[in-house]
């Protein structure tokens, strides 16, 4: 390999009250090469991405081992001459992009800033030219003379990666650069992160959660959990041969639209700084763990061709068979009386300045015990029929019929069983539940209200419902600030349960969570929606949540259904063109990676397997 | 456009606030002004003179008018004690010339003053610098004016002799002749209203620091100097403009204890006066005239803002 | 109730904290401890400290430090119950505009703009030309002056929670917004609303004080702090007890009403300032 362009040994950070925050991080990156890495929260991933940049957050510290970007050593450098190698021999992305821009600064002149500062003598002018030409975003249109507000999301990103490579720095890491991001614009802009390392020959950090993301992007990836790498080596061979428990978990955890397929957990919660566990961090979440691998912290070793990994059980875990993917299960759906039938319907937002509604002439019906998932980007009116259909939102035209009987808009003046039969779980599980309200009271009050049980018939109920969502029964004692994200979502699924529903509304319940996680709580509600035939609207961006365990779906776009039809049909053979965008875009383990991505025109080189 | 709108709407209502809160409440104003041993035609005659026999609606729209003309009324008080004719606005020039040089000389030092103090306290925030300005700005805050005049009075005048505890200047008299009588007033007034300004303007600035782009500035490598004034300051200016429109808000509040402790003769210690008298006509010019000059303060300060944040100028 | 106390470990909040005691204490107690009679002159005017007048006499003979540990309840009474009724007042206006979003909200807020026109002790001033001084219109005035403000930052704060999952669903059960403004959404709102709370008292407690130094508001015999203050302030350089010991005795009061507000408020992560009524929308 060439003299590599970044080259990190044994690197460890930890708290300044001693608790580790990374530790033992060996890589190097050649260059032009793109190195993913992997990780949920807790992982420390973004801790290392910063490090690169010999930046660290104020109570972190430099613990051991050494960086070299470039050549140069990080660690140990006053921050006068750490800004000799920010933004021009390492440069960063970061996650979003509208707070990332000064508000008051046109962004021509941001990105002159950055080249002045370390080229005063460039030619600012054809320097600021080629930058933005780099990103598609050209000069003569003007964009140099806007202000970040008046530039989208994707624009804005494309703007900070222009600021990125204006002095063409030899690597440039990047931190979760496409998390804020539409699908479409997301696919956009990794196809510009691409040809930007293929002309410029830049080496990249990709930092992300999203494994098929990272699957598209890097060369090579690193698994991080708990501030230790996991697992490292070629994509495709992590990939395809993952020899980790770990990265195998998060493979099969990974709604993935081209290979649908039943999604298993990782049971157990992340861990956090401060809370490690002696001996291998993986361990109690573990299902191949045994007493040695909980005593002591396995090293990490090299199985073939550059591919290391840190457990002891490896070699034996290698000969069992190669995790079997199950195929996910599929509903005959009755034919009969649709539970929920919704026609033309119509939704405004008061403060609409233009004239179009959120929602636009929408029907759509759902069988009982039938997953229909309304899909589409932010902004497409799928949020708002889910509101609409709870009775927090009062559509302006249409009708909503459940049972046979119509449905007036409002909650408040909605019959109690309509109430009682629908129910709605939200997407941000942090504010899905009152702070101030143990578990058991915000389980109780749908109980009480909507079933009009006594104090103490619900107060009993509360403990078969926790047990119902895989929940520990002391936690009904507890408060919401001391449940993780994940536990949280299962308490909000378990209080509409209360109710005794027919139909679950899911508003992208699993958007917010992480990757493994997410995986448990779909199983979960499968599991429910079998055992309770419960009907259900699931709302997502995501197509492979849709792919992995819904009936039929919706394709919303700009607040009107695109195509409709049984998930089978539309994923395999669209007859929509933005369908067809939208799927073309997804990112999926299975997509096949070319050195250099069109943006228009990219075509799905693996077909969707039947289901 | 529609900000001065609003103002004006605003205006209307605290003029209608102002009138109602004199004219309707409880205790008839004519005999409120002569005290209670005067004789019911005394009473009645002064009611005559101030227009008291008529309608609520005919008096309120009668002020408002002249008031927009300049003319501000009669004082009740003069009219008692036999003037046929004592327009406020001959009564209260040379007291409001008086208050606004008091006013600007004041202003003047506490704007640079809490500007400064607040950036230097917040680009320190943590360090001993900041401590100090955060802890004595706490203290500044607690403490009613009069509180500091007395303090004041009694470290320079009562120990050290060196400044007059008063600041009477003959009517018609220039205020300015004698800088001596207006060091303890100003240094009271600014005292009490450098510490609020300061506490905001270090607050809106350590919010700024904290922001995303002043960080992404910095991992870009750009210089410190560079990121402080272009990427912090100048977005932390447009809160200070408004923290120090509140400011002067609050000085002009301070205007009222400080000349009556001091024995300035401002339009704060005329409406003092005024009060102690029961003088409802010139209470509710002055008043007003008061409220015009508040609103006006934020006016500008919200034009500024719209000068400095370009977001704001495009329609939401 | 730990989590509570957290504050007591800066030195801010410890100091605040006693010194908030102290003077409640003496406030509080002081008639039960004093010497004198507040009202009855006890020997020559304006005299300095002796043995039986460890402060001296005030312009009238009256014993200084009598009519001091008798003239804190004055104060503390009246801002204390002046600025639970902005509070009051402040949460009902503000909850209902901030949760019905129709046209109630735009409403309520402009009339309640109208009070941010003039200067607070002005309004009390005309208030009171209007009106007369009684402690009734002492208490409503000030409130009256701060639930404008109050009623904003609860509207703030009503509107950022009430589009929070908890809330919606309780409006998809189909609960009435009484019951769901007092159970959802109230509890969740009083940390941010109550943090500048010591702010607001220190206020209440510097416009009383003001309206009474100049004679405006409680009237003598009263021996009410600021009373004092006014009473005795020609003759500083005669017996400089007379001002200073009320003085400090305010001083005191608020600046460990706000030590203590701004630790607690730090120690909660937020800032103990005063936010600005009307926020640049960035």
């Amino acid at each position: 390999m060439e003299s590599p362009v970044v080259r990190v040994d044994h690197l460890a950070l930890a708290l300044n009250t001693g608790e580790p925050v990374i530790d033992d991080i060996s890589f190097q990156i050649a260059p032009g090469e793109i190195l993913g890495v992997v990780g949920e929260s807790g992982s420390g991933k973004s801790t290392l991405a910063l490090a690169l940049l010999g930046y660290t957050r104020p109570g972190v510290a430099f613990r051991a081992g050494t960086i070299a970007v470039g050549g140069e050593s990080v660690i140990g450098r006053d921050t006068r001459s750490l800004r000799e190698l920010r933004g021009k021999v390492v440069s960063y992305v970061p996650q979003d992009p509208g707070g990332a821009l000064n508000p008051s600064m046109r962004v021509g002149d941001a990105i002159l800033d950055v080249l002045r500062a370390h080229r005063p003598q460039a030619s600012g002018d054809e320097s600021l030219t080629a930058a933005l030409a780099r990103v598609e975003l050209h000069r003569d249109r003007g964009f140099d003379r806007r202000y970040p507000h008046q530039l989208s999301g994707g624009q804005q990103q494309r703007v900070t990666i222009a600021m990125a490579t204006v002095c063409e720095p030899p690597v440039a890491v990047l931190d979760e650069p496409t998390t804020g991001l539409d699908v479409l614009t997301q696919d956009r802009v990794l196809a510009e992160l691409l040809r930007l390392r293929a002309d410029e020959h830049v080496a990249m950090v990709y930092v992300s959660h999203d494994l098929a993301v990272v699957a598209r992007m890097a060369d090579r990836i690193l698994v991080m959990y708990a501030g230790r790498v996991l697992e490292a080596g070629p994509t495709s061979t992590v990939l395809e041969h993952p020899q980790h428990p770990y990265t195998r978990a998060l493979v099969s955890a990974i709604p993935d639209v081209r290979q649908p397929r039943a999604l298993r957990g990782i049971g157990g919660v992340s861990v956090g700084v401060g809370d490690w566990p002696p001996g291998c961090p993986f361990a109690p979440r573990c299902e191949h763990a045994q007493p040695r691998c909980e005593s002591s912290l396995p090293s990490l070793e090299a199985t073939a061709g550059h591919h290391d990994v840190r457990c002891c059980r490896w070699q034996e875990l290698a000969l069992e068979q190669a995790q079997e993917t199950s195929a996910r299960t599929q509903f005959g759906v009755p034919s009969g009386a649709a539970l929920l039938e919704v026609s033309r319907l119509e939704a405004r937002y008061q403060s609409q300045q233009d004239d179009r509604p959120a929602v636009r002439d929408v029907s759509f019906a759902i069988e009982p015990g039938e997953c229909v998932a309304l899909v589409g980007e932010s902004g497409s009116g799928k949020s708002t029929i889910a509101r609409c259909i709870a009775g927090l939102h009062v559509p302006s035209a249409g009708t909503i019929t459940f049972d046979g009987r119509p449905v007036k808009g409002a909650a408040r003046v909605r019959p109690l069983d309509v109430r009682r039969r629908i129910q709605i779980v939200f997407q941000n599980p942090y504010q899905s539940l009152n702070p101030r309200q143990r578990v058991h009271s915000s389980i109780e009050r749908p109980l009480r209200i909507l079933r009009r049980l006594s104090q103490d018939a619900a107060r009993h109920e509360v403990d078969g419902l926790l047990e119902r969502v895989r929940l520990p029964a002391r936690l009904a004692e507890r408060f919401p600030g001391e449940l993780s994200g994940g536990e949280r979502q299962r308490v909000a699924i378990a209080r509409a349960l209360a109710a005794k529903p027919d139909l679950l509304v899911c508003d992208e319940v699993t958007s917010a969570l992480d990757v493994s996680v997410q995986a448990a709580v779909l199983e979960l509600l499968q599991e429910l929606r079998v055992d309770l035939h419960l009907s259900m609207l699931f709302i997502t961006h995501n197509l492979g949540v849709v792919a992995c365990i819904a009936d039929s779906v919706l394709v919303m776009d700009n607040g009107s259904v695109c195509e409709t039809g049984p998930v089978n049909a539309v994923l395999n053979a669209p007859a929509n063109d933005y369908t067809r965008r939208l799927l073309n875009a997804a990112p999926s383990l299975s997509h096949e990676r070319s050195p250099v991505d069109h943006p228009a025109g990219l075509k799905v080189t693996a077909p969707v397997r039947p289901l | 456009m529609r900000r001065t709108l609003g103002a004006i709407v605003a205006l209307l209502a605290a003029s209608i606030l102002i009138f109602l809160a004199l004219q309707v409440l409880p205790g008839n104003a004519a005999s409120a002004v002569l005290g209670r041993n005067a004789s019911p035609r005394a009473v009645r005659i002064l009611e005559r003179q101030m227009h008291l026999d008529q309608p609520l609606a005919t008096r309120y729209v009668h002020w408002l008018g002249g008031f927009v003309h300049g003319d501000l009324g009669d004082s009740s008080v003069a009219l008692a004690q036999g003037a046929t004719h004592a327009p406020i606005s001959h009564l209260i020039s040379g007291p409001l010339k008086n208050s606004l040089i008091l006013a600007a000389i004041t202003a003047m030092l506490m704007i640079p003053l809490s500007l400064g103090l607040g950036v230097l306290a917040a680009v320190r925030a943590g360090k001993p610098t900041d401590h100090l300005i955060s802890l004595s700005s706490l203290a500044g805050i607690s403490m009613p004016e009069f509180v500091i005049a007395s303090l004041l009075v009694a470290v320079f005048f009562v120990a050290l002799r060196w400044l007059p505890p008063v600041a009477i200047v003959p009517p018609g008299g220039d205020p300015l002749s004698a800088p001596k009588e207006l060091v303890l007033p100003v240094a009271t007034l600014l005292l009490a209203s450098l510490a609020g300004g300061i506490r905001m303007v270090r607050a809106g600035m350590v919010e700024v620091l904290q922001t995303e782009y002043v960080q992404a500035a910095r991992l870009n490598g750009l210089p410190e100097r560079r990121v402080l004034w272009r990427y912090a300051l100048r977005n932390g200016l447009a809160p200070s403009v408004q923290v120090l429109a509140q400011n002067l808000q609050y000085l002009i509040g301070g205007i009222f204890v400080v000349e009556a402790v001091f024995g300035y003769p401002g339009i704060g210690s005329t409406l003092v006066e005024a009060v102690g008298n029961r003088d409802a006509t010139l209470v509710q010019s002055v008043a007003m005239l008061i409220a015009v000059a508040y609103v006006l303060i934020n006016l500008v300060a919200d034009f500024l803002v719209l000068l400095l944040v370009p977001k704001l100028r495009e329609p939401a | 109730m730990k989590e509570r106390l957290r504050f007591l470990r800066r030195p801010s909040g410890a100091i605040g904290a006693a010194i908030l005691l102290f003077i409640v204490a003496v406030a509080v107690l002081g008639p039960l401890v004093a010497p004198h009679s507040p009202t009855q002159p006890l020997g020559v005017p304006l005299s300095g400290p002796s043995g039986a007048s460890p402060l001296g006499t005030d312009y009238l003979g009256r014993d200084v430090l009598s009519r001091l540990l008798y003239g804190g309840r004055s104060v503390l009474g009246l801002a204390a119950a002046a600025t639970i009724l902005a509070y009051v007042l402040g949460l009902s206006i503000g909850l209902v505009a901030g949760y019905t979003r129709s046209l109630v909200d735009p409403m309520l807020m402009r009339s309640v703009d109208v009070m941010l026109c003039f200067p607070p002790l002005l309004f009390l001033l005309v208030l009171i030309a209007g009106a007369g001084s009684s402690v009734a219109v002492l208490i409503i005035g000030v409130a009256l002056v701060q639930a404008p403000q109050v009623s904003r930052i609860v509207r703030t704060a009503t509107l950022e929670v009430s589009v929070r999952g908890y809330v919606e669903a309780a409006v998809a059960r189909g609960e009435r917004a009484p019951a769901v403004l007092v159970r959802e959404v109230l509890p969740n709102i009083l940390g941010p609303v109550l943090v500048d709370a010591g702010l607001r008292f220190t206020y209440s407690i510097l416009i009383i004080a003001s309206v009474n130094f100049l004679g405006l508001g409680l009237q003598p015999p009263n021996s009410d702090w600021a009373l004092m203050i006014g009473e005795n302030r020609s003759y500083l350089a005669v017996n400089p007890w007379a001002v200073l010991a009320p003085a400090a005795m305010i001083a005191i009061l608020t600046i460990g009403v706000n030590l203590t507000g701004d630790a607690v408020a730090r120690s909660l992560g937020r800032s103990y300032v005063p936010r600005t009524v009307r926020s640049v929308a960035t």
